[in-house]
C-alpha cells in the first residue's frame, strides 16, 4: 500500500496532466460542437501529431541528460525531406533505399551534433543552434530554394497510407474497416493479459504489487479507450500506417527508458552527472548517443512530414523543436534533467496537438494560438518548479536551489 | 587602555540537530592581529559568518558590538558598510576580469553609473602599491598566481576602506614565500594603517610568527584567549588547548581481523591538479592496506586526501597521475571509474549530495547503479531482483524509508548516507575508499555507520578511512596515515597515536614554510 502511494506521489504530476489533457478533450468537445472527436478529426489528429511525437520522445532523452535541449531538429527534419526528395523525385531512386540512406544520413548529422556537445563540451545550446542554421542553409542548397513534389505513393504508402482491410465484406458493428476494430481489441486483450500476468508473478514470488482494485481501475480505464480509438479510427479509413510508426516508437523508447541499463544510466547522468560518473555510468556516452539518438528520429519525423506534405519543401519543419521541447516539458520532464517519462512526453504532446486542433477548429486565429500556447507551457513549467513533487504544496520555495542551500548550511556548520 | 574593536558576546547559534556555536565570548583589540584556531568544525567559520551577516541579526543568540555599537547585520552589505570585511578560503575573484575590475566589483568607480575607467585604473594600481603588487592592473586575474590573487582580495578589501579585515586560511593554497608574503603584509598593514585583523590559520607557526593575541574554540565555545605579545606562546599548548578533549565519542569496538595479506597497494603514487596542470596535488604517495584492515588518513582540508583517493579510484581526478595501484598482489590498469569497479574497488564520496547520490532518483535506483550488471542480463534490467536486492540492503542498513520507490531527496541525511554506503557494498568492493563517511550525520546514525564499517572488515574486506575528525580516526582505524600538502609525512599505529602526536606531526611538517 505505501510502495503504492510513493508511485502515485512520483507519477502526481503525470497523473495531473493526463487529468488536464482528458478536461481539455471535454472541453474542446463541447466548444467545437462535437468536430473534435469525429472519426476524420480523430484521424487527422494523428497525422498532425505523429513528427511531434517522434521528435518530443527524441528531445526527451535529450532533456533527461541534464535539461539539454536539440534547436536543430526542425532543420534536420526539413533537410532529410529534401535529401529523400532529391533522391527518389529527381534521381528516381527506389523509395525503399532512400529512406534507410535517409536514415543513415540522420545518424552522421546526430554523431557530428553528439561529439561537440559530449566530448568537446561545447553547450547543446550553442552546438545546435549552429546546426539549427548549417542544416537549414543545407535543405536550402539542396533544394535550391525550390520545393519537390510529388512523391510515388511506394514512399507514401509508410506514412500517410492506411493499413489494408484484411476483411473488407466483414463491416462488423457496422464500421467500414473491421481489422482496426480487431485490432484495438487485439490490443487490449493483450495489454490486459500482460498486467495480470506480471502481477501474479509479481505475487508469486512474494514481491510487493499494488492492491487487486488498482489493477482492475487501470484495466477498466485504459482497455475501453484503446478500442473505443480503434473503433472511431474503424469508422474513417482504418489504422494510418503512420499510428504504427509511432506506436514502435513509443513502445520501444519507454522499454528502453524504463528496463534497459543504458536507460537508467541517462536518468542518473541526468540527475546528477558527477554522481552518475562515479558510480561508473560513461557519461560522455550517453551524452553522445543522446544526441545521436535524436537525429535519427528527426530523420524518421522528416521522412513522415515529407510524405504528409507530399513534397519536399526548404521551409518544411520551421518550428518543431519548440513543439517537441514543449511537449516534454508539459509532460512534466524537468528542466533540469533526470525527470521524466516517455508516457508522459506523449501526454503532453497531445495536449499541444489538442489545443492545436481544438482552436483551429474553432476558427481562432494562429496569432492567438501562439500566445495561448506559450503561455500554457510557461504554466506548466512554472508548476514544475514550484511544487517539485512537494506534496503537500506548500508555499513554493526554489526548486532545486533548495536543495543546494541546505547544502551550505551544513557545510558552514562544519 | 586598548580600545576594544570588536566584542562579539555570548554567540549561540544552532542549525538543525547541531549547536554549531555554543556561548562564544571574543573580544578584539583595535590596531591587533587576533588569530583564532581550532580544528574542523570547531565553529570558526560559522563565528565569522555571524560576524559578516552571512547569518542575518535574529537567527543567533547574543550581542555583536562593533565599534562600541551593536550590530544589527541583515547582510553582508551591512558589515561591509561598518569596513568588516572577509576574505574567505576560496577566493572571490572573477577570473575572466582584470585586476582593476576585480578589485572594485561591486564598489565601482563611477559616475552617474557610468564607470569611470581611469580612476578605477590608478586606484588600483594605489592599492596594489600598497600591498607590495607590481602587475598591470588590465591583466586578467586568471593569468596571475594564486599568490597575487590573494594580494588582489586584500587590495579590495583596502578599497572598500576596511577597518577590520577577516582572513579564514589566507595561506591554505599558498606556497612558503607567498604565505610569508601574505603575513608580512598583514603587519605592515597594522603597522603602518592601524588596520585590525583577525586570521583564522590551521598552520600554528604563522599564527606565532603575526599574532599578538589568539583565542582557541573548541566544539563550537571558546576555550581561552591566549597573549602572544609579550611571550610567545609555544604550539604544543596551542595545540593542547585545540585537541584537549576527553574521548567522548563511542566506537563500537571490533575483533582483531587484520591478515598479513596486502589488499591495497599503493606506490609513487603522484597526481597534478585538474585544471592548474603544474601544481602537484598527491605528491609520492606509498601506502598499503591489509585484508581486514581500517586504515586511516588523516589532514586537513586541503591536504590532498579526497583526491588522493578519487585519483585510485580510476583517476577520477586529476591529470598526469602516476604510479602504481596493486590488490592481493597484482597490479592494477585503473584508467575509468568502471575499470575500478569491475576491480571491486569502491570510493563513497565525503560530497553525499554533490557527487554521491542521484537525488530525483529512488533508493532502488541509487543502489544499484555501480553495478547494473548484476541485476540485469543483456542489458534488460530484472526489476524484480534490483526490488530484491535493494530490499536486502534496506533491512540489512536499516534504512528508514516508507519504500524502496521513495525518493533519495525525501531521506534525512544519515538514511542518505546509508543508501549510498549501500549502493557501494552492493558493488562488492574487496577494497572501501570511505571519504568522510560519517559527514553532517548525527551521533547515532555516525555509531551506525562505524558498525557497518566493523562488518565489512570483519567479513574480510579492507578500507581506507578518510576523516578530518581526529577522534573518529583514533576511535575507528587500526593504522594511520598523516596526510600534508599532497604527501604521507607520518604514519601510526592507532594504539600508540594521540592527537598531540598526529595535530604535532602536521605542525611540524608544515614548518619551514615560512622560513620564519
Amino acid at each position: 500500500m505505501n510502495s503504492m502511494r510513493t508511485t502515485f506521489r512520483n507519477n502526481l504530476k503525470q497523473y495531473m496532466m493526463l487529468v488536464a489533457l482528458v478536461a481539455l478533450v471535454i472541453a474542446f468537445q463541447v466548444l467545437t460542437k462535437g468536430v473534435l472527436l469525429k472519426p476524420m478529426n480523430v484521424s487527422n489528429l494523428i497525422f498532425q501529431n505523429a513528427y511531434v511525437v517522434i521528435l518530443a520522445v527524441g528531445m526527451l532523452l535529450c532533456i533527461l541528460t541534464g535539461g539539454n535541449i536539440d534547436l536543430s531538429v526542425g532543420s534536420v527534419v526539413a533537410l532529410i525531406g529534401a535529401c529523400a526528395g532529391t533522391f527518389i523525385i529527381t534521381w528516381g531512386w527506389n523509395p525503399h533505399l532512400a529512406i534507410l540512406i535517409c536514415l543513415g544520413i540522420g545518424l552522421l548529422i546526430g554523431m557530428w551534433q553528439g561529439f561537440w556537445i559530449a566530448y568537446v563540451r561545447i553547450p547543446a545550446f550553442i552546438v545546435t543552434l549552429s546546426g539549427m542554421l548549417v542544416f537549414r542553409g543545407l535543405t536550402l542548397i539542396v533544394l535550391s530554394g525550390l520545393t519537390l513534389a510529388p512523391f510515388p505513393p511506394a514512399y507514401l504508402a509508410y506514412s500517410t497510407g492506411y493499413v489494408p482491410d484484411l476483411f473488407p465484406a466483414l463491416q462488423l458493428l457496422g464500421v467500414r474497416n473491421t481489422t482496426s476494430l480487431l485490432a484495438g481489441i487485439f490490443i487490449a486483450i493483450i495489454f490486459c493479459v500482460t498486467q495480470i500476468m506480471g502481477y501474479l508473478g509479481r505475487k508469486n514470488k512474494g514481491y510487493a504489487v499494488e492492491s487487486i482494485w488498482a489493477l482492475i481501475l487501470k484495466m477498466a480505464v485504459i482497455s475501453p479507450a484503446v478500442i473505443w480509438l480503434f473503433y472511431i479510427l474503424a469508422s474513417y479509413r482504418g489504422i494510418p500506417m503512420v499510428l504504427i510508426i509511432v506506436g514502435i516508437v513509443l513502445l520501444a523508447y519507454s522499454y528502453f527508458t524504463s528496463h534497459t541499463v543504458m536507460g537508467r544510466h541517462l536518468y542518473a547522468l541526468g540527475g546528477n552527472e558527477k554522481a552518475a560518473r562515479l558510480s561508473g555510468v560513461k557519461t560522455k556516452r550517453m551524452l553522445f548517443l543522446a544526441y545521436v539518438n535524436m537525429a535519427f528520429l528527426a530523420a524518421v519525423a522528416g521522412i513522415v512530414f515529407a510524405a504528409r506534405l507530399n513534397s519536399a519543401s526548404p521551409q518544411a519543419g520551421q518550428s518543431f523543436e519548440l513543439d517537441a521541447i514543449g511537449a516534454c516539458f508539459l509532460g512534466g520532464a524537468s528542466a533540469y534533467g533526470g525527470v521524466g517519462t516517455v508516457g508522459g512526453t506523449l501526454i503532453g504532446a497531445l495536449f499541444m496537438g489538442v489545443l492545436n486542433n481544438g482552436m483551429s477548429i474553432m476558427g481562432i486565429s494562429s496569432n492567438v494560438q501562439q500566445v495561448v500556447k506559450g503561455l500554457v507551457l510557461l504554466l506548466a513549467v512554472a508548476a514544475d518548479v514550484i511544487s517539485k513533487n512537494k506534496l503537500p504544496f506548500n508555499i513554493p520555495r526554489f526548486g532545486r536551489r533548495d536543495l543546494k542551500g541546505q547544502q551550505t548550511v551544513e557545510s558552514s556548520s562544519n | 587602555m586598548t580600545k576594544k574593536l570588536l566584542e562579539m558576546r555570548s554567540i549561540t547559534k544552532e542549525f538543525p540537530g547541531v549547536k554549531a556555536l555554543d556561548n562564544v565570548n571574543i573580544a578584539v583589540n583595535e590596531g591587533e592581529i587576533h588569530a583564532i584556531v581550532g580544528e574542523n568544525g570547531a565553529g570558526k567559520t560559522t563565528l565569522m559568518n555571524v560576524l559578516s551577516g552571512v547569518h542575518p541579526y535574529g537567527t543567533y543568540s547574543g550581542d555583536v558590538f562593533f565599534d562600541g555599537q551593536l550590530c544589527r547585520h541583515q547582510g553582508i552589505k551591512d558589515s561591509e558598510r561598518l569596513g568588516i570585511v572577509i576574505i574567505h578560503q576560496e577566493l572571490a575573484l572573477v577570473p575572466y576580469l582584470s585586476i582593476g575590475e576585480n578589485m572594485f566589483l561591486g564598489n565601482e568607480q563611477h559616475k552617474r553609473g557610468r564607470i569611470d575607467w581611469h580612476q578605477t585604473h590608478q586606484k588600483a594600481e594605489e592599492y596594489m602599491r600598497i600591498v607590495g603588487l607590481q602587475e598591470n592592473p588590465h591583466t586578467l586575474v586568471k593569468d596571475i598566481s594564486v599568490g597575487k590573487q590573494q594580494l588582489i582580495e586584500i587590495a579590495k578589501a583596502l578599497a572598500k576602506s576596511v577597518r577590520l579585515l577577516i582572513l579564514d586560511e589566507p595561506t591554505s593554497s599558498l606556497n612558503e614565500s607567498d604565505s610569508k608574503n601574505v603575513l608580512d603584509l598583514l603587519l605592515r598593514l597594522k603597522k603602518e594603517q592601524g588596520i585590525t585583523s583577525i586570521i583564522i590559520s590551521h598552520k600554528l607557526n604563522e599564527i606565532s610568527y603575526c599574532a599578538d593575541r589568539i583565542t582557541i574554540l573548541r566544539d563550537g565555545a571558546t576555550v581561552e584567549t591566549l597573549d602572544n605579545q609579550s611571550a610567545e606562546i609555544p604550539e604544543a599548548r596551542i595545540v593542547k588547548g585545540m585537541v584537549g578533549r576527553e574521548m567522548t565519542e563511542r566506537f563500537p569496538s571490533r575483533s582483531r581481523v587484520i591478515q598479513d595479506e596486502i589488499a591495497l597497494e599503493v606506490k609513487d603514487f603522484t597526481v597534478y591538479h585538474d585544471l592548474f596542470t603544474d601544481r602537484k596535488v598527491v605528491d609520492n604517495v606509498s601506502l598499503r592496506v591489509h585484508k581486514g584492515e581500517v586504515v586511516g588518513i588523516y589532514g586537513l582540508i586541503g591536504s590532498g586526501r579526497s583526491e588522493l583517493a578519487l585519483s585510485i579510484f580510476g583517476q577520477a581526478y586529476g591529470t598526469k597521475a602516476s604510479g602504481t595501484v596493486y590488490k592481493y598482489g597484482e597490479p592494477l590498469e585503473l584508467n575509468s571509474v568502471p575499470d575500478a569497479i569491475r576491480a571491486n574497488i569502491a570510493y563513497v564520496t565525503e560530497d553525499r549530495k554533490g557527487s554521491g547520490l542521484i537525488l530525483s532518483n529512488s533508493v532502488v535506483h541509487n543502489i544499484t547503479l555501480p553495478r547494473m550488471d548484476f541485476v540485469s542480463q543483456r542489458g534488460r534490467i530484472d526489476k524484480d531482483l534490483e526490488r530484491k536486492t535493494a530490499e536486502h540492503y534496506r533491512a540489512s542498513l536499516d534504512i528508514k524509508t516508507p519504500t524502496v520507490d521513495q525518493l533519495v531527496e525525501n531521506l534525512s541525511g544519515g538514511n542518505q548516507q546509508k543508501v549510498l554506503l549501500g549502493r557501494w557494498i552492493f558493488s562488492q568492493p574487496d577494497v572501501l575508499l570511505l571519504d568522510e563517511p560519517t559527514r553532517g550525520v548525527d551521533v547515532g546514525a555516525k555509531y551506525e555507520i562505524y558498525q557497518i564499517i566493523n562488518e565489512l572488515v570483519e567479513a574480510g574486506k579492507s578500507a581506507l578511512f578518510i576523516s578530518s575528525e581526529l577522534t573518529e580516526i583514533l576511535g575507528m582505524c587500526d593504522r594511520i596515515y598523516v596526510m600534508n600538502q599532497g604527501r604521507i609525512i607520518g604514519e601510526f599505529l592507532a594504539s600508540e597515536a594521540t592527537q598531540e602526536i598526529v595535530m604535532n606531526c602536521i605542525m611540524q611538517d608544515s614548518k619551514g614554510e615560512i622560513g620564519a
